[in-house]
């Protein structure tokens, strides 16, 4: 066991997955020398040399579609898009090839790829740096998403994104990534992709959240009387709805918290399989607590937009006098 | 503002050859004829089995059968090559031995005629414009990485080279070094739109210099001169002379494809003078002037590629229609619950056919 923080889970993980299996490779934008501007893969070029860790060119769609050729001729690549608000360049290549490749060709060739990418707001950023877009990409069949909230986690499921089969898009929240430091096994361990977590069990009220949100419900959770239960999605596609409606079954009520934008949210689809799936169990309407549909405000604006703590508060006790 | 580069062409259109054309025995010159012959005439069947109604959109091949044929014959002898085509390359992928009926079914709407894919080294028909060559280049550079000895071949139209995704794969291949060759097969038309349209650039080849490697044109209607272009980029590429692009000149005689109408935008004029470098006709008058065809030869040839095509075709009709849990079953290695779940609905829906 070790104290680390996410970027350091991640950079642990990268070197146990390449040491276990040398077709892993990574590379991307100052990923090689640099390690990555957040320094994810740093000390991987020292170690695994420079056909294992390298430098790109800047180019976006190359990086992806180049990793796809690779994938084809047996390697894993682990890519790294600098930043979230940059992958639109490989737009293409994810939704028209990564994606839909073992379909197309009827599981004769297979992708087994990650993009990694940093993700979300509240750090203050640049214009562009600052977008929660999951729904995005979650839209897109033959894709995985994944958005870890912890180094614990950020560690398991790396290591099982890059042994998934398909390709997977890894989420990496900004704001966590030095946020807290959390004791993380040095040995090798997954999580399975597609399970939720329970990070607190509650009778009175379902609270489902994923990445930057997690600690915002966390610290709203510890400022109400009521019994919160709360869930860390961690796979937002396939996401566990079992676990979900479980415990919706168990309280009845359910708040989804999400930093994107409110319309076509991810929150949306929860909520309609709620209704679908456990109607009668409801005694209050899902509700969301979301970002509002415009564009990210630049940072002096930023807390308007991303959902805080008092926000969810404000709902909970809504809800709990419905 | 003009960028020299190389322009080679050996076989005029009377079929006389320049001195330092490659030497190709007989045999061989019969067997790119019969692969050139062989990918017409798969063409016109697919077009005619288009007309009624029994395959989908295609983008025919018609007179750029030289470059393709000479292509996959100067790769002969070595397996470890992959060709990754736009939607214009039947000819190669044929001659490289892809199964024509795959081909039919790819574009009869069948998801399997992609299956083939690793057994053949030829990647599925690549519809998103110049996409495919940044997974040439992610192939060519494995293969360096894994230490193998091989090379990508990565096709794109001319309209292609104005995307961006030609140029990241170029800076890619031309960085890393990597073992591939681009084949640009310009065909002097993007759909509509012509060549001198496309780019202020005089020549296409030259847009290699930029990413610091060789771009060469050579006269695509000539196979002499492509087996020589191509056999020579392999060569290096292979001894890790890096990659080399090259610009294929020549035409197509037929529509974009089965929904486009080429008379709104070109002239008879100009088609039938590219139908004299037709090249067929002209490795046809070489081969008769060298005494190594005849009417005969050709009459065999031709019954023979019909039959072949015909084979093709009777097996693409007898493919089984594709079942409801098909378009289910290869979207991932395990198919997550909430798709099990619209699997199982679906096939009951469709009453489990
Ligand atoms: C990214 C993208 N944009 C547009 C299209 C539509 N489209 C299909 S073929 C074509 C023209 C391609 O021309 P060229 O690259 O010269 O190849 P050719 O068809 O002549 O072989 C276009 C615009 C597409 N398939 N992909």
């Amino acid at each position: 066991m070790t104290e680390r923080n996410m970027v350091q889970a991640l950079n642990n993980a990268f070197f146990i997955a390449m040491e276990r299996d040398p077709t892993v490779i990574t590379y991307g934008e100052d990923v090689g020398v640099d390690g990555g501007v957040f320094r994810v893969t740093d000390g991987l070029q020292a170690k695994f040399g420079d056909q294992r860790s390298f430098d790109s060119p800047l180019a976006e769609a190359g990086i992806v579609g180049s990793a796809i050729g690779m994938a084809v001729n047996g390697l894993k690549p682990v890519v790294e898009m600098q930043f979230s608000g940059f992958i639109y360049p490989a737009f293409q290549q994810i939704v028209s090839h990564a994606a839909r490749l073992r379909n197309r060709t009827r599981g004769d060739i297979t992708i087994p790829l990650v993009i990694r990418s940093p993700y979300g707001g509240g750090i203050n950023a640049l214009e562009h740096h600052s977008e929660s877009l999951e729904a995005l990409y979650v839209h897109i069949p033959g894709l995985k998403v994944v958005i870890p909230s912890s180094p614990y986690d950020a560690k398991g499921l790396l290591i099982a994104a890059i042994e998934d089969p398909d390709p997977v898009l890894f989420l990496e929240p900004k704001r966590l990534y030095r946020a807290v430091k959390q004791e993380v096994p040095d040995d090798y361990y997954t999580i399975p992709l597609g399970q939720a977590k329970v990070m607190k069990e509650g009778k009175d009220i379902t609270i489902i959240a994923w990445g930057g949100m997690v600690p915002v419900a966390e610290d709203a959770i510890s400022q109400v009387k009521a019994e919160c239960e709360l869930i860390d999605l961690r796979t937002i596609d396939p996401w566990d709805k079992k676990t979900i409606i479980d415990s919706v079954k168990k309280t009845g009520k359910c708040i989804i918290i999400h930093e994107a934008t409110k319309t076509g949210g991810f929150g949306a689809e929860i909520a309609a399989t709620l209704q679908e799936e456990c109607i009668f169990n409801l005694d209050a309407p899902v509700a969301r607590v979301t970002a509002p549909d415009v564009i990210v405000p630049y940072f002096k604006a930023e807390h308007y937009y991303r959902p805080n703590a008092d926000m969810l508060v404000k709902k909970i006790n809504e809800l709990l006098n419905f | 503002m003009n960028i020299d580069v190389p322009y080679t062409s050996f076989l005029d259109i009377d079929g006389n050859l320049k001195e330092g054309a490659p030497q190709l025995s007989h045999d061989d010159l019969k067997t790119i004829y019969w692969h050139m012959n062989l990918g017409r005439i798969c063409n016109a069947k697919i077009l005619s089995m288009q007309k009624q109604g029994r395959i989908g959109t295609y983008a025919s091949t018609l007179g750029q059968e030289g470059c393709q044929a000479a292509l996959a014959h100067a790769i002969k002898d070595n397996d470890n090559i992959w060709l990754v085509p736009s939607f214009r390359e039947s000819v190669a992928t044929i001659a490289r031995g892809y199964p024509m009926e795959q081909l039919m079914r790819y574009w009869g709407g069948f998801e399997i005629g992609s299956n083939q894919t690793r057994e053949f080294k030829v990647m599925p028909v690549n519809i998103p414009i110049a996409s495919q060559l940044n997974h040439a280049a992610g192939i060519a550079i494995s293969m360096k990485f894994k230490g193998e000895k091989g090379a990508a071949i990565g096709f794109v139209g001319d309209g292609g080279t104005s995307e961006g995704e030609f140029a990241e794969a170029m800076n890619f291949v031309g960085e890393f070094k990597a073992p591939a060759v681009f084949v640009c097969q310009n065909n002097q038309y993007a759909i509509s739109v012509p060549r001198k349209k496309q780019t202020a650039a005089s020549t296409i080849a030259q847009k290699a210099t930029a990413f610091g490697f060789e771009g060469v044109q050579v006269d695509g209607n000539d196979v002499f001169a492509c087996y020589k272009i191509i056999k020579d980029a392999i060569e290096k590429a292979m001894n890790g002379g890096g990659p080399t692009f090259v610009e294929a000149i020549t035409y197509r005689l037929d529509n974009h494809t089965t929904a486009d109408d080429w008379h709104k935008y070109r002239t008879e004029e100009e088609v039938n003078e590219w139908k004299k470098k037709d090249p067929i006709e002209r490795l046809k008058k070489h081969m008769m002037q060298i005494g190594c065809w005849d009417d005969q030869h050709e009459q065999h040839m031709l019954e023979d590629a019909k039959k072949k095509v015909e084979e093709a075709a009777k097996a693409y009709e007898g493919t089984p229609k594709p079942k409801v849990e098909e378009i289910f079953d290869h979207l991932y290695a395990k198919l997550p619950y909430h798709i099990q779940e619209q699997k199982d609905h679906f096939v009951k829906f469709w009453g489990g056919q």
